[in-house]
């Protein structure tokens, strides 16, 4: 019986969203009569933070304070379309659609502030505090919140404006097959660190090391979230999780959180990770994605940092007990090993 | 078989309940009574997002006949929510990025109050023990044993 310890690495590249062309999103933003900016989207947040850093993206567009902005997506039915969350895509898309939208409403924000400053529009700017301003004499000043109300009962008009990102599709050249079919694309390298049983044929995942380059971080608490749920999740997909054991039978299927083997807070390895930002050209300020893809890395690592420990290659996941303990008949480390204790 | 009575006092208030025989307490506190903090993931014991605390123990709702509650006491994450602002266990979730799509959050917050009720100062081993039969599938538990931490911290300086 022994403990073999092994490191595995692996590298992605992750292209944001579906590819080939297409993949739209839109957004629709129009300010409440008291200057609170909705922006109604039909992208959902699964829990990743997708409205907190929409929120972000429309603030910063806008040039109005965070708190100010309210994400709405209610509803999928009545809301603008989007083609969903998945695939790392919402900030990117999603994001390029608010920043369209939020320069049209921008514009009709100015064009009141304009009226009740008697200035011109191209004089002002925003301060980000949630006033607009005479650039050049700050004391010329008014909230949004007057704004607002002056658009709606003075002016009869509607602070709003409609954005959506589409990326067009690529032609493929008959020549050479050379096309462009990602917008942006991710990147991630991760070492794994594991100690097999030789006994249980358990495999502990020690450590998942990793350094992430994303593009422009909006939210970077989000980003290290998404980072260290996604590790785990892929640790779990390498080592516990399937829906069919006993493929290709269905019989003995796992149907419940009761029999589907999950891993546990007791199984959690030291995650450590580095971010890179080197931004996307077509991303909302350089954005470029992290959500499914930190699930991407920790699979191929830590089969190979098993592979590397035992001396066997495995090409099957997840790696159960069993299948180590079968590996581990074929493996030299192991006739080493036993020779030596003989 | 006939409908009966059972009384027993949820977050600090006497209700009254009828119920058919073997109706679980989940089903009372979410369709009977429309408290929906307590969570219905799997119905049978399997994932602890339904963790509820009985006579301040923490217990799988969805598992409990609402009869065995009968003159005991309830209480459900509604239960510990100030009026204004939070409880410092959720407020320790909040800060440490402790919830993502929040299913799991109530009864890792039941399962968490109970083991600082008894323990007020846990290692992070207790705290993985005490979480183990909750399961999280957004954020790794890293920041779930961060925010337990945070909030045995907080409640001690109260």
């Amino acid at each position: 019986m022994a403990k073999l310890r092994g490191t595995g690495i692996a590298a992605v590249n992750y292209p944001t969203g579906m590819n080939l062309g297409g993949d739209p999103s839109q957004a629709l933003i129009h300010a409440t009569t008291t200057g609170t900016f909705v922006i109604s989207l039909s992208s959902t947040d699964l829990g990743q933070g997708l409205k907190t850093v929409i929120a972000q993206i429309g603030a910063e567009a806008l040039g109005v304070p965070f708190e100010k902005v309210l994400i709405d997506t209610a509803d999928t039915d009545t809301g603008p379309h989007c083609m969903g969350t998945f695939a790392s895509r919402a900030t990117h898309r999603v994001g390029n659609a608010v920043i369209m939208a939020a320069k049209e409403a921008r514009k009709v924000m100015l064009e009141v502030a304009a009226e009740e400053l008697e200035a011109s529009p191209d004089d002002l700017d925003t301060d980000g505090q949630g006033n607009i301003y005479v650039k050049g004499s700050p004391e010329r000043k008014i909230d949004i919140t007057s704004v607002a109300l002056a658009a709606h009962f003075k002016y009869g008009r509607s602070i709003s404006g409609r954005g959506m990102y589409i990326k067009p599709k690529s032609p493929v050249d008959p020549e050479t097959g050379k096309m462009d079919p990602d917008s942006t694309e991710a990147h991630a390298c991760m070492v794994a660190e594991v100690e097999v049983d030789t006994e249980t044929g358990e495999v502990t995942v020690l450590s998942l090391k990793s350094a992430y380059e994303v593009g422009r971080q909006v939210n970077p608490a989000l980003v290290r979230e998404q980072i260290i749920g996604g590790a785990f999740m892929g640790m779990a997909h390498a080592l516990y999780e399937t829906t069919a054991p006993y493929y290709p039978s269905p019989d003995h299927a796992p149907g419940n959180f009761s029999e589907y083997i999950l891993p546990g807070p007791h199984e959690l390895p030291r995650i450590e990770s580095v971010v890179l930002e080197y931004p996307s050209v077509n991303g909302p300020y350089g954005v470029k994605g992290v959500g499914e893809m930190t699930a991407n890395a920790p699979i191929p690592a830590i089969i190979n940092a098993v592979s590397n420990a035992i001396g066997v290659r495995l090409t099957e996941f997840p790696i159960t007990p069993e299948k180590v303990l079968r590996a581990l008949e074929r493996s030299p480390k192991m006739k080493q090993l036993t020779q030596a204790s003989a | 078989m006939a409908s009966r009575i059972v009384t027993f006092n949820l977050n600090g208030r006497d209700v009254e309940v009828m119920v058919k025989p073997l109706t679980t307490l989940q089903t009372v506190l979410r369709e009977h009574l429309r408290l929906t903090a307590t969570k219905s993931g799997c119905r049978q014991g399997g994932c602890g997002s339904c963790t509820v605390l009985v006579n301040g123990e923490p217990v799988l709702s969805c598992l409990l006949p609402v009869e065995d509650v009968a003159g005991q006491t309830v209480v459900t994450l509604e239960g510990i929510t100030p009026v204004e602002g939070l409880h410092p266990i959720q407020q320790a979730f909040f800060d440490n990025y402790a919830i993502q799509c929040g299913y799991c959050s109530p009864g890792m917050i039941m399962v968490i109050k109970a083991l600082l009720d008894r323990n007020p100062n846990p290692t992070r081993q207790e705290v993985m023990d005490a979480i183990a039969g909750n399961v999280c599938r957004c954020t790794g538990y890293e920041s779930i044993l961060r925010a337990a931490e945070d909030a045995a911290r907080r409640l001690q300086t109260v």
